[in-house]
């Protein structure tokens, strides 16, 4: 307790101390999993972060740490941060979320933000992004690219958000290709360079030649790109370097509108912890430049549909889809509700692989 | 022409002195590193290496400072052993992260009961967890005559792959939604191991370093076992004159390090951890052997080396904040702590000659 009341003064010094030039200046700090320069997903967290400081024009100050570990480093990490004076923190990893948590119960008057996670608090927000949209689009292209009808996966950790990427790019690979498969490989790890490297090669000597990604880094892009006659998409950012092949498109994550919002409500007084769950509509999911590599009419195809998400007229899951072990899940026309989408534990029916449990 | 000398004995004062000057040459080389990465260098080093004792928000960094350096000490304790008797475990992650998982499945075997027991048979159970995993190379090498550096540090990727397989099932947590990861014992009073005077960092674990500490010093000045383990290290031939029964050491040894490794792991995960996931374990295992030869395998150097490694650790990231230094160069200053060690070390052995070889 004592530890707790600590804190607790600490934290309340600080903002009490902050309070005075609430209009001044605030800090905003961010939690990375990877470095900046992943060139993925921590890379398009940082460019929000310095666009967000950039808009604020000298209100915001932004402090963040690369590499934290999702283990019991992570709460010191956060605690830190807090310690430091940050008004508003944003986690940007799933595996920071009982850490997140935990530190939030110390500092009840910073305001943190938890990326993909489930958890919230009075002062913990969550957001993540519809990023099964975007596999929509993929797997819609990857469908109709692969010769040899093999696509290779690189999942990350098994988490309801990867597994629905994975049914809703092969829901639209197997919709304009009934004869493709899926080789999922799972690596427990949202970034590692080689590893990542590793599994593309295995993927693409076994057949493959589509890797498709939910990992962090370009290394799979690399990969690809060594062997030839292989696509990918960008994973997370643009991942344009690669264009126009391998990558022959993308899927981007655009946070920036989020992080200004949020910040700005702090700078406000009017933050109040939501979940915030956005897609293609809000551009929260963009998809990035499909290069000439892709045939007119796929690409004509793939924007068609990228627009009907926008307008909300179509969505990724529409039944009747059934589920691997051939019951039924959505009935004709019926669609998916968030509550399921977002503990989502089972693979579409034609999937061969496992979930991992 | 400048020589090396091998000295007739070891030299006292740069087998004290060596460790002092290699962190006064970390600072002065890491403080050049910095100052090229445009910071200040003096300021940098006062945030790793004065901040987190003396700073603003030492109240917190004190206690975290144990919290890193618990479980350091723990098993760089148990892997000097072995290192005197030229038992060579490489592989106290994966008994770090055999105990952790060990002694959470007993304890979640027993979910939800509040009984008192529970933590106790936790610990034991997370001991015999290392322990058992610390057997296999132990009885590979005493029976088959196999490495037991190979087989230690080849066992730690399969205890990594034990761990994700029982994150992401046998001891998923059944109201986590699907999401990896087992029960967070934070939450659950019977089986948490929380700080024993709140605010201090101080939980069961680090107790158990200081015990193991305290234990480790007996043993090796006043113990026949510690006699025979550093005779063996020192003079195997010798030791076996003197009757000491090798393969019993080896068992001892790898015994008792798998037992403090995974103990470390049982009270990491039931305390800062929280719970078991699959990026549970960070890499104690092997920074532990690098304390291990920081402290020169003795319990008292293993004690200050694992609180400095666990400084650099807080310090740094407090340096990565504050100072928005790169993680790399951080680990880049890590790093060059122990080569500095080494580089220094061999001054404990050799002495420098200037000049051609006298004639006289």
């Amino acid at each position: 307790m004592k530890r707790r009341t600590l804190l607790a003064s600490a934290a309340i010094a600080l903002s009490l101390g902050t309070a005075a030039f609430a209009q001044e200046e605030i800090t905003a700090g961010f939690i990375y999993i990877g470095p900046p320069g992943d060139g993925g997903w921590t890379y398009e967290h940082d460019q929000a972060r310095q666009k967000m400081e950039a808009h604020f024009e000298g209100k915001v100050k932004t402090v963040y740490q690369e590499n934290v570990p999702e283990s019991a480093d992570a709460e010191r990490a956060i605690t830190q941060m807090a310690l430091g004076g940050a008004d508003i923190i944003f986690t940007t990893s799933f595996g920071y979320m009982d850490p997140t948590l935990a530190v939030a119960e110390k500092f009840p008057n910073v305001k943190f933000e938890h990326a993909t996670g489930y958890k919230r608090a009075d002062n913990v927000s969550t957001y993540s992004a519809r990023f099964y949209e975007g596999r929509a689009v993929q797997g819609h292209i990857a469908g109709k690219m692969t010769k040899t009808n093999k696509i290779g996966y690189i999942a990350s950790v098994p988490i309801p958000e990867v597994i629905r990427g994975i049914n809703s790019a092969y829901l639209h690979a197997k919709k304009v290709n009934p004869d493709v498969e899926f080789s999922i490989i799972w690596l427990y790890t949202w970034f590692d360079p080689a590893k990542e490297a590793d599994a593309a090669r295995a993927l693409i000597e076994n057949g493959a030649d589509v890797i498709l990604q939910h990992t962090d880094s370009t290394a799979p892009q690399a990969a690809a790109q060594e062997a030839g006659n292989v696509i990918t998409f960008g994973q997370a950012s643009d991942m344009a370097e690669y264009a126009p092949l391998p990558r022959v498109s993308s899927i981007i994550d655009n946070w920036t509108p989020y992080y200004i919002d949020r910040v700005q409500a702090v700078l406000d007084g009017t933050w109040t912890s939501t979940d915030t769950w956005d897609g293609i509509s809000t551009g929260m999911v963009g998809i990035g430049e499909i290069t000439d590599a892709v045939p007119a009419d796929v690409k004509a195809e793939a924007l068609a549909l990228k627009d009907a998400m926008a307008a909300g007229e179509y969505h990724p899951f529409t039944g009747p889809i059934n589920k691997q072990d051939g019951s039924v899940w959505l009935a004709e026309g019926e669609v998916a509700d968030d509550g399921s989408l977002a503990g989502m534990n089972f693979y579409v029916e034609g999937i061969t692989a496992e979930v991992p449990n | 022409m400048i020589r090396l000398e091998k000295r007739p004995q070891p030299s006292q004062a740069w087998t004290a002195g060596s460790p002092l000057l290699a962190v006064l040459l970390t600072m002065i080389v890491g403080g050049l590193l910095f100052a090229f990465l445009g910071a200040d260098p003096f300021e940098t080093i006062r945030t790793i290496f004065w901040d987190p004792i003396f700073g603003e928000f030492a109240f917190y960094y004190r206690g975290q400072l144990l919290v890193k350096a618990g479980p350091l000490i723990l098993i760089a304790i148990g892997l000097s052993i072995g290192f005197k008797a030229g038992v060579w475990n490489i592989g106290a992650e994966g008994q770090y992260i055999m105990g952790a998982i060990c002694g959470a499945g007993a304890g979640l075997a027993l979910y939800p009961s509040e009984s008192v027991l529970i933590f106790p048979v936790m610990v034991i159970a997370g001991a015999l967890g290392g322990w058992l995993w610390a057997m296999i190379p132990a009885v590979l090498k005493t029976r088959f005559g196999t490495n037991e550096i190979l087989v230690s540090l080849m066992l730690v990727y399969v205890a990594q792959n034990i761990l994700i397989s029982v994150s992401t099932g046998l001891l998923r947590n059944p109201d986590g939604m699907g999401f990896p990861g087992s029960r967070n014992f934070k939450q659950w009073d019977a089986a948490h191991n929380a700080e024993l005077i709140a605010g201090t960092g101080m939980h069961w674990g680090v107790v158990a370093a200081f015990i193991a500490v305290i234990g480790a010093y007996v043993l090796m000045s006043r113990h026949i076992t510690g006699f025979n383990i550093r005779l063996t290290g020192e003079a195997p031939r010798a030791a076996r004159f003197a009757g000491v029964n090798p393969a019993r050491i080896v068992f001892f040894c790898l015994g008792l390090a798998g037992l403090l490794a995974g103990v470390a792991g049982l009270f990491e995960v039931t305390g800062p951890a929280g719970q078991i996931s699959g990026a549970f374990n960070a890499g104690y295992g092997f920074t532990a052997i690098i304390v291990a030869f920081l402290g020169r395998l003795h319990p008292i150097g293993i004690l200050l080396a694992g609180l400095l490694m666990a400084l650099t650790y807080i310090g740094g990231e407090a340096a990565q904040t504050t100072m928005q230094l790169p993680g790399a160069a951080i680990q880049l200053f890590q790093g060059m702590l122990l080569f500095f060690l080494l580089a220094t070390d061999v001054f404990t052995n050799f002495r420098l000659r200037f000049g051609t070889k006298g004639v006289a």
